[in-house]
């Protein structure tokens, strides 16, 4: 644990991280940028489970493996959505959310 | 202070205050650059609790894969000079209004209960306990999610090959010209 910082601290810094990553989720219209926003929200979440498992339970080892399969889900969450990115930019040349409205193959 | 006590509010101030340019700046480079910070920011917390894999894992996967990876489908995406258009203010209000009010609960959550900080010596976390924990079959073990993630990072790569490839008729078109 970091000495003089308690537990309450870092889970206000994540709970603050995760609702920008909500205001940025709600208010961005650019595919990236939202990516971008669940990138933070994802973060958030790995911070509070580090800083549960050194605070609360420092003889176990749980919740860092448990962000380390966060990390890996989130690089192949962000390669397919990049991937999808860049094939609606290739289809409509434009990746804004409002102007991509149609499905059809 | 503590030296330690600096160091998290730094690191605190660096991680709220880059978090917000990522969402709000109008530019989408500097918006990906600020990600970064607060990435890195996020390992420099890691170093400090003292899990230096996760924190070099956090470095490498997240501020050098992921953030390589948005910007280079930013440059191929967009123009980097282009500006985005000011959020409306009502959907601006409204956004803020449900962030905050989430967060102030979500914070009076916390502060009304008292966690106890375990005070026991902290369990060493280096690479030999880490390969053997991932790799054990017995209690304490990880062999399960491990195989099942690495599963999941094959597919979701050939997922992206498939899915970012030209198709036949492009592919076509261009043999043709």
């Amino acid at each position: 644990m970091i000495s003089g910082v308690p537990l309450e601290y870092l889970l206000i810094l994540a709970t603050i991280m995760f609702f920008t990553g909500i205001y940025g989720f709600l208010t961005r219209r650019n595919l990236i940028t939202i990516l971008m926003s669940l990138e933070l929200i994802l973060n958030s979440v790995n911070i509070n489970f580090v800083a549960f498992n050194r605070y609360l339970f420092p003889g176990q080892l749980e919740g860092h493996f448990f962000s380390l399969f966060v990390i890996a889900v989130a690089a192949s969450e962000a390669a397919v959505a990049i991937a999808i990115i860049i094939n609606i930019y290739r289809r409509f040349s434009t990746i804004n959310v409002e102007d991509v409205s149609e499905m059809k193959y | 202070m503590e030296g330690s006590q600096i160091m998290f509010a730094i690191f605190g101030i660096a991680i709220i205050f880059f978090s917000i340019v990522t969402v709000t700046s109008r530019k989408i480079l500097r918006a990906a650059v600020s990600l970064f910070f607060v990435l890195l920011s996020t390992a420099g917390i890691y170093f400090m609790l003292n899990f230096q894999f996760l924190a070099a894992v956090q470095l490498t996967l997240y501020a050098g894969g992921i953030v390589v990876l948005i910007i280079f489908s930013i440059l191929l995406t967009s123009q980097i000079s282009h500006k985005f258009e000011v959020v409306e203010l009502k959907k601006k209000i409204f956004s803020a209004i449900a962030s905050i009010a989430g967060a102030m609960l979500v914070i009076t959550t916390i502060l009304s209960f008292t966690f106890k900080a375990d005070t026991a010596v902290a369990t060493e976390v280096d690479m030999k306990v880490i390969g053997r924990t991932l790799l054990n079959t017995g209690e304490n073990g990880f062999i399960l999610p491990f195989e099942v993630i690495s599963v999941l990072l094959v597919a979701a790569m050939i997922a992206a090959i498939v899915v970012a490839r030209k198709s036949h008729d492009e592919i076509n078109d261009i043999n043709k010209q």
